[in-house]
């Protein structure tokens, strides 16, 4: 890594993250609330310090291809957690816990890069009776809690046609 | 502030009660930790986030002035919430060697990383320790 380093060009170790930056002043600005020039001055200092000292842990930029899927993407899990939440709800209040067919589901996974993983992670645990609970030890195949799934293949089925399908062409 | 603004916000908020209220019998009402964890994972994410959109709109409607807070919130707990439910899901796995047998295969040809060593991994002792325990 160390020749690598010296090879980088004046923009690459000052702003090593543009995109992170920008999050971060916008973010910064949503937290204060109302607009104020020294609070621009602020986010812009954040914006600019917490990239480069915080470059080394993540060298690669994050590897997203298609924006508009992604957003797409983030308004079809919104709609699914609502569903989510409604469909649990339900199994809480009108199933036995005796009746409920709780199992674990493996999920083998075609994605690669780790950041794809942990959004197809997260976004399982965010959505009808799943938990992601853990990962094979070579990264390929996701561990997941059902809580009520009396067919284990439909399950694994639908996270892969749902979600990581649309993940497949945002990241790759 | 119009009734009709006052009266969708009043929903709001006690549609997110009910949501959050759910989560805490599901906490209560179901048997074991890995079931438990969906209660608060689900069934809190509308209820919070009916509570904070109710929030929004009462400010717009109070004050007229669009508050950006509560989508801050909102992105802060999709964030969060999955990690900390993995965090608490792989202490379990940990804590109990014993539920080893129940989970599914794989399919690879390694095990779970909680429990085997991946390729290229030094087993060293605690790894070697848990290995030995299941």
């Amino acid at each position: 890594m160390a020749t690598h380093k010296n090879e980088r060009s004046f923009l690459q170790r000052w702003l090593p993250h543009p995109l992170l930056t920008i999050v971060l002043v916008v973010l910064w600005m949503l937290l204060l609330n109302s607009f104020t020039m020294g609070g621009l001055v602020m986010g812009l200092f954040l914006g600019i310090v917490i990239p480069i000292i915080t470059s080394n842990f993540w060298p690669e930029r994050p590897p997203i291809r298609a924006y508009g899927k992604a957003l797409a993407f983030m308004l079809l899990v919104a709609w699914d957690v609502i569903v989510a939440n409604i469909h649990v709800a339900r199994l809480i209040l009108f199933r036995r816990a005796d009746q409920l067919h709780t199992r674990w589901v493996t999920v083998p996974l075609e994605l690669d890069s780790p950041e794809a993983i942990t959004v197809l992670a997260g976004t399982i645990t965010m959505t009808p009776g799943t938990v992601s609970s853990d990962l094979s030890a070579d990264g390929r195949s996701l561990l997941v809690h059902c809580l009520d799934a009396p067919d284990a293949e439909e399950a694994v089925m639908q996270m892969k046609s749902r979600y990581e399908t649309r993940l497949k062409e945002i990241f790759q | 502030m119009s009734f009709v603004l006052e009266f969708i916000v009043s929903l709001l908020i006690v549609l997110g009660g009910v949501f959050v209220l759910v989560g805490s019998v599901g906490l209560v009402k179901l048997p074991d930790l890995m079931t438990r964890l969906h209660a608060p994972t689900k069934a809190t994410t509308l209820g919070l986030g009916g509570v904070l959109l109710g929030s929004m709109l009462f400010f717009l409607g109070a004050e007229g002035e669009l508050s950006i807070h509560e989508v801050l919130i909102t992105l802060f707990l999709f964030i969060t919430a999955p990690v900390s439910a993995h965090f608490i899901a792989k202490a379990w796995l940990h804590r109990h060697p014993e539920h080893k047998g129940e989970l599914s295969p794989t399919g690879r040809r390694y095990g779970w990383s909680t429990y085997d060593p991946g390729p290229g991994d030094q087993v060293g002792e605690g790894r070697r320790d848990a290995v030995r325990r299941s």
